[in-house]
C-alpha cells in the first residue's frame, strides 16, 4: 500500500510541479520500480527543457544518482570505490561520497531502449547536424510508429539535404510499420535506393508479413531485388578499391625490387629490413613531432627516403660489389644482411610491435554511400604509390641515368663497354629502396609480384601488383584470406611454369650462359 | 689428396660417434657411466637429422645447381607423416578418450577420421609415406618446373612460394593435421615409449645410421655416369641439353631423391623432439638450410652435414647463453661464409692445406657460381 500511495504521490507531485526545474528532488524515481520508471520517462519525454534532456542522458548513461543529503538528482561518476558528485545543470563539483551515501537511478534493456528511443527523437531537433544524424541512425534500427508525427514535422523543418534524406528514409521504413496500404505504397516509395543494411533488413521483414497486399508485396519484392542487386555491384566496387590500395602497397614494396633485381642482377632479400627501417623512421620521428599534425608527414616521407637509401648504398658498397655475377649468392649474403638488421631493430627498439599513429588527415572516410566508402590512408596510399611510380617513370624515361640505368639492364657488357659507369648505376639504383609504414610480412608477397610481372619492367611490376592486390581482396570473401593467400602462391606457381620469365618478360640482349 | 682425408674424417667420426652410442649406452650400459644422457642424446640426433637435410639440399644444389627454398618442405611433410602414424598409436589414451579420432579432431567435433588419415594406423604404411609424400610432391613440382625451364632465382622463389603456401594451408584447422598446434603428445612408437632412454638411444643411432646410407647413396650416385651429367647440367645447362641430355629428366630425378632424403630426415626428427607443427614449413627454416651448405661446403656432401652440425651446436649454444646474438651471428654467418668462403669451412680448410704443401689453391670456384 505504502509503494502504491507513493507512486500516486510522486505521480501527483509531478503534474503539480510539470517544469523540470523542481524535479530535481528525485528520491522517488530513485525508488521506483521498472513500472513505475516507465511512467516517469514518459513524463519526462513530454517535457522540452534542457535538464529534462540531460536527466534522461544521464540516466541511459547509468551516471544519473539521488543524494540524499541534499535530496536531490545529481551526476555521479565513479572513480574507484567512491562517487565524484556533479551538480546536474552547472556540472559543478560537489564532492566525492561513498556508494552507500547515494541511491542510483538502475535502469533494464526494455528501459534503455525506450530511453535511446525518446532522447534519439529529442535529437532530431539538434542544431548540430551530425547530432541529428546518429539520431536518426539511431532511430533507424528500430523504426516505431509512434514517433511518426514528430518526424513529419521535423521534416518539414529540415534544411539540410543530406539529413532531410535520410529523414525521408526513416519515415519510410516507420511508415512499414503501417497497417495501410496506401502507407505502406508511400514507405517503400521513400526506402526506394536506399542502401544500408537496415534498409534491407526492414523490407526481408516486411515481406515476411502474410497479411500484405497483394500490389505492395510485388513492389516491395522489385524494391528488395534492386537493393540486394546494387549493393552487390557496390560491393564489387568495394572490394575493387580495397585490392587496388593493397596492390598500391604491393607496389611500393616491389617496385624496389623489380629495379634492383633487373638492373644489378640482385635478388635483394633485406629489401624488407628497408621498408621496416623507413617505418621505424616514420614512428621516431612521431616520437618527436606530435604525430597528428602533418607535418610529422611531410618529413617522415623524405627522411625514410634517405635512411633505407643510405642503408642501400652501404650494403652495395659493403657487400654485393662483391658478389657480382653469383645472384645466388647475394641472395644469401642478403639475407644474412636482413637477419642483422632484423636482430638490430628488435634490440634498439624492443619485440613488441610499435603503433605508428595516423595524421588526422588521413583517418576517416568519404562516405559515397552506406555500402561504398573510401578510406583516406588508404586512398593515400593509391596516391602516393601512383606518385611514385610517375617520379620513377620520369626518372628511368627522360633523364641520362634513367638511361644508363635501362642500358645496364639489358646489358651489362655491353653497356660498360660503352662508358657507363655500371658500378655507380648499381649504387644509385639501390636508392629507390623505400615505402611508408609496410611490414617486412610483404617481402614474399612482392617477391611474387617481381615474379609475376617479370623482372626488370616497371609495367609489368605494376600490372603484377595491381592485379594481385584486386584478386587477393575478391577473392577473400568467398574463401576466406587465407585460402585466398594460398590460391594465389598455387597461381603464381602454375603461372611461372607457362611463362618462366614472368608476364612482361624483357627481351634482353643478353645470351643465356 | 688432403682433402679426401678431411672427408674421411668426417665420416670417420659420425661412425665413431654411432660405435661408441652403441657401446656406452646399449651393450654396457652400466659401465663407468659413460652413457650419454637422454638430453644429449636427443640433441645429438637432432643435429643427425638436420645434417641429413643438408645432404639432401647439397645433392639439388651443389651438385645439380637447383636452389631450393623450400626444403623444410620435404622434411615437414615427411615429420607429419611420421607424427600422423604416431598420433594414431594414442588410442584411446587421449585426453578425450576417442578409440580412433586423435584429440584436436575430438575438439573439432568431427565425426570421422579424414580419408587421408586412413592407413596411418599401420607403421608400413606411414613408413611409405615418409618417402612417397615429399617424393610426389617433389615429383609434380619438380616436373611443371623443370619441363618449362623455370630455373635460377626464379626457382627458388617459387619453392619458397611452396612451403609459404604448405605453412599457411597447415595452420588452417579445416586441414586436418592439427592446425596451428599441430601433432603432439605422442606416446609410443612400435609399442615402445617414447620416453624411455632404450627408444631414445635406438632413435639417435638409426639416424646416424640413415646419415651414414645417404651419404653413400648419394657418393655412390654422383661417382656414376648420372652424376657426371648432373654436375655437367650445375655448371652449364644449356651445353648439357645442346650434347643431347635430356637435362629436365636428371634434375627431376636428383629433386625427388633429396626430397626423400629430406622426407626420412623430418621422420626421425618428429619422434626425437615430440612435435611437429606448421612453423617447420616456414621459409626462414628452408634459408636456415642453405646456409648450413653454405657454411660446410656447398659441392661436398661431407661438408654439408658438417655445417649443418656446426651451425646447429652454434645455435644451441647462442640461444641457451645469449638469445639476444644468434640472430646477429646466423647473418654474420651468412654474409661471411659468401664472401670469403665460396667453397665453405671444408673447401677452405683443403685450400689451406695445399698452400701450406706449397701448391697453388685449387681454381675450381667458377662452376659453382
Amino acid at each position: 500500500m505504502v509503494r502504491v500511495g507513493s507512486f500516486i504521490f510522486s505521480l501527483f507531485f509531478l503534474f503539480q510541479v510539470a517544469s523540470a526545474q523542481t524535479f530535481v528532488q528525485g528520491k522517488a524515481l530513485a525508488d521506483a520500480s521498472l513500472k513505475e520508471k516507465a511512467v516517469w520517462m514518459e513524463k519526462l519525454a513530454s517535457d522540452d527543457s534542457e535538464e529534462a534532456t540531460r536527466i534522461l542522458q544521464y540516466w541511459l548513461d547509468g551516471i544519473l544518482v539521488y543524494w540524499p543529503q541534499e535530496n536531490r538528482l545529481v551526476r555521479g561518476i565513479k572513480e574507484g570505490r567512491r562517487y565524484q558528485l556533479q551538480d546536474l545543470m552547472t556540472e559543478e563539483a560537489l564532492g566525492a561520497v561513498s556508494s552507500r551515501e547515494i541511491d542510483r537511478v538502475k535502469t533494464n534493456n526494455s528501459l534503455r531502449s525506450a530511453l535511446k528511443q525518446v532522447l534519439g527523437s529529442r535529437q532530431l531537433g539538434s542544431s548540430d547536424r551530425n547530432v541529428r544524424l546518429s539520431a536518426i541512425a539511431e532511430l533507424k534500427r528500430r523504426p516505431d510508429y509512434k514517433v511518426l508525427p514528430l518526424l513529419k514535422k521535423r521534416e518539414a523543418s529540415e534544411q539540410d539535404d543530406q539529413v532531410a534524406r535520410q529523414l525521408s528514409e526513416l519515415i519510410g521504413l516507420v511508415l512499414l510499420e503501417s497497417a495501410e496500404a496506401n502507407d505502406q505504397m508511400e514507405g517503400l516509395r521513400r526506402i526506394s535506393g536506399g542502401l544500408s543494411p537496415e534498409v534491407k533488413d526492414s523490407l526481408s521483414r516486411f515481406l515476411l508479413n502474410p497479411n500484405l497486399d497483394p500490389g505492395v508485396v510485388e513492389v516491395a519484392q522489385r524494391e528488395l531485388d534492386a537493393i540486394t542487386r546494387s549493393l552487390m555491384y557496390w560491393g564489387i566496387g568495394q572490394d575493387l578499391f580495397f585490392g587496388l590500395s593493397l596492390g598500391s602497397v604491393l607496389l611500393l614494396a616491389a617496385i624496389g625490387l623489380a629495379i634492383t633485381f633487373g638492373v644489378m642482377g640482385v635478388i635483394n632479400m633485406a629489401h624488407g629490413e628497408f621498408i621496416m627501417l623507413g617505418a621505424y623512421t616514420t614512428f621516431v620521428i612521431q616520437q618527436w613531432i606530435p604525430a597528428t599534425s602533418m607535418w610529422s608527414l611531410l618529413i617522415s616521407i623524405p627522411t625514410a627516403f634517405v635512411v633505407s637509401g643510405t642503408a642501400g648504398i652501404i650494403l652495395e658498397r659493403l657487400v654485393i660489389r662483391h658478389l657480382y655475377g653469383r645472384p645466388l649468392e647475394t641472395l644469401l649474403a642478403t639475407f644474412g644482411v636482413s637477419l642483422i638488421l632484423q636482430q638490430l631493430v628488435r634490440t634498439v627498439f624492443g619485440p613488441l610491435n610499435q603503433s605508428v599513429v595516423t595524421p588526422d588527415l588521413l583517418s576517416g572516410a568519404l562516405d559515397i554511400n552506406a555500402a561504398f566508402s573510401v578510406t583516406y590512408n588508404r586512398l593515400f596510399v593509391i596516391a602516393f604509390a601512383l606518385c611514385v611510380l610517375v617520379t620513377l617513370w620520369g626518372v628511368m624515361q627522360r633523364t641520362p641515368f634513367g638511361v644508363r640505368v635501362r642500358a645496364v639492364t639489358m646489358n651489362r657488357g655491353m653497356a660498360s663497354s660503352m662508358g657507363v659507369q655500371t658500378q655507380r648505376v648499381d649504387a644509385l639504383s639501390q636508392l629507390t629502396n623505400v615505402g611508408p609504414n609496410l611490414g617486412q610480412s610483404y617481402i614474399v608477397d612482392s617477391f611474387m609480384v617481381v615474379v609475376f610481372g617479370g623482372v626488370g619492367n616497371l609495367f609489368g611490376t605494376v600490372f603484377a601488383a595491381l592485379s594481385l592486390g584486386v584478386a587477393n581482396k575478391m577473392l577473400e570473401p568467398l574463401s576466406g584470406a587465407v585460402l585466398a593467400k594460398i590460391l594465389i602462391l598455387v597461381f603464381i606457381i602454375l603461372f611461372i611454369q607457362k611463362r618462366p620469365r614472368g608476364l612482361f618478360a624483357l627481351k634482353g640482349r643478353a645470351a643465356e650462359d | 689428396m688432403i682433402g679426401l682425408r678431411l672427408r674421411q674424417l668426417v665420416f670417420a667420426s659420425i661412425i665413431a660417434l654411432i660405435a661408441y652410442v652403441f657401446l656406452a649406452n646399449v651393450m654396457f650400459p652400466a659401465s663407468m657411466g659413460m652413457a650419454l644422457d637422454s638430453y644429449s642424446l636427443t640433441i645429438v640426433g637432432k643435429y643427425l637429422c638436420f645434417a641429413m637435410l643438408a645432404v639432401a639440399l647439397d645433392l639439388v644444389w651443389g651438385y645439380c645447381g637447383i636452389l631450393s627454398l623450400g626444403h623444410a618442405a620435404f622434411f615437414s611433410l615427411g615429420g607429419y607423416a611420421m607424427g600422423m602414424y604416431l598420433m594414431r598409436q594414442i588410442g584411446e589414451r587421449g585426453t578425450y578418450g576417442h578409440p580412433v579420432l586423435p584429440d584436436f579432431m575430438v575438439f573439432l567435433n568431427w565425426e570421422q577420421l579424414p580419408w587421408f588419415w586412413y592407413g596411418f594406423d599401420a607403421f608400413w604404411f606411414a613408413g611409405l609415406m615418409i618417402f612417397f609424400a615429399p617424393g610426389i610432391l617433389a615429383f609434380v613440382f619438380g616436373w611443371f618446373a623443370f619441363r618449362s625451364r623455370v630455373s635460377g632465382v626464379y626457382l627458388s622463389i617459387i619453392t619458397q612460394a611452396l612451403t609459404y603456401a604448405l605453412m599457411l594451408a597447415f595452420f588452417r584447422n579445416e586441414m586436418g593435421f592439427g592446425g596451428n598446434n599441430g601433432l603432439t603428445d605422442f606416446k609410443d612408437l612400435l609399442g615402445y615409449p617414447l620416453t624411455s632412454d632404450g627408444v631414445r638411444v635406438w632413435l639417435m643411432l638409426s639416424s646416424g645410421l640413415a646419415l651414414l646410407l645417404s651419404l653413400f647413396l648419394c657418393q655412390k650416385l654422383l661417382a656414376t655416369k648420372f652424376g657426371r651429367v648432373l654436375v655437367a647440367v650445375r655448371d652449364s645447362e644449356s651445353r648439357t641439353r645442346f650434347l643431347g641430355y635430356r637435362v629436365e629428366h636428371f634434375k627431376l630425378v636428383a629433386f625427388v631423391m633429396s626430397a626423400m632424403i629430406a622426407g626420412l630426415a623430418g621422420a626421425l626428427y618428429v619422434p626425437q623432439v615430440g612435435i611437429i607443427n606448421p612453423g617447420e614449413f616456414s621459409p626462414l627454416a628452408s634459408i636456415e638450410v642453405v646456409v648450413w651448405v653454405a657454411l660446410g661446403g656447398r659441392g661436398s656432401l661431407y661438408g654439408a652435414a658438417l655445417g649443418a652440425i656446426v651451425v646447429n651446436a652454434a645455435k644451441t649454444f647462442f640461444t641457451g647463453f645469449y638469445p639476444e646474438a644468434w640472430l646477429f651471428f646466423l647473418g654474420a654467418m651468412f654474409v661471411i661464409s659468401t664472401l670469403y668462403l665460396p667453397r665453405g669451412i671444408l673447401g677452405a680448410l683443403e685450400d689451406l692445406a695445399q698452400q701450406v704443401r706449397g701448391k697453388a689453391p685449387k681454381l675450381s670456384q667458377e662452376g659453382l657460381s
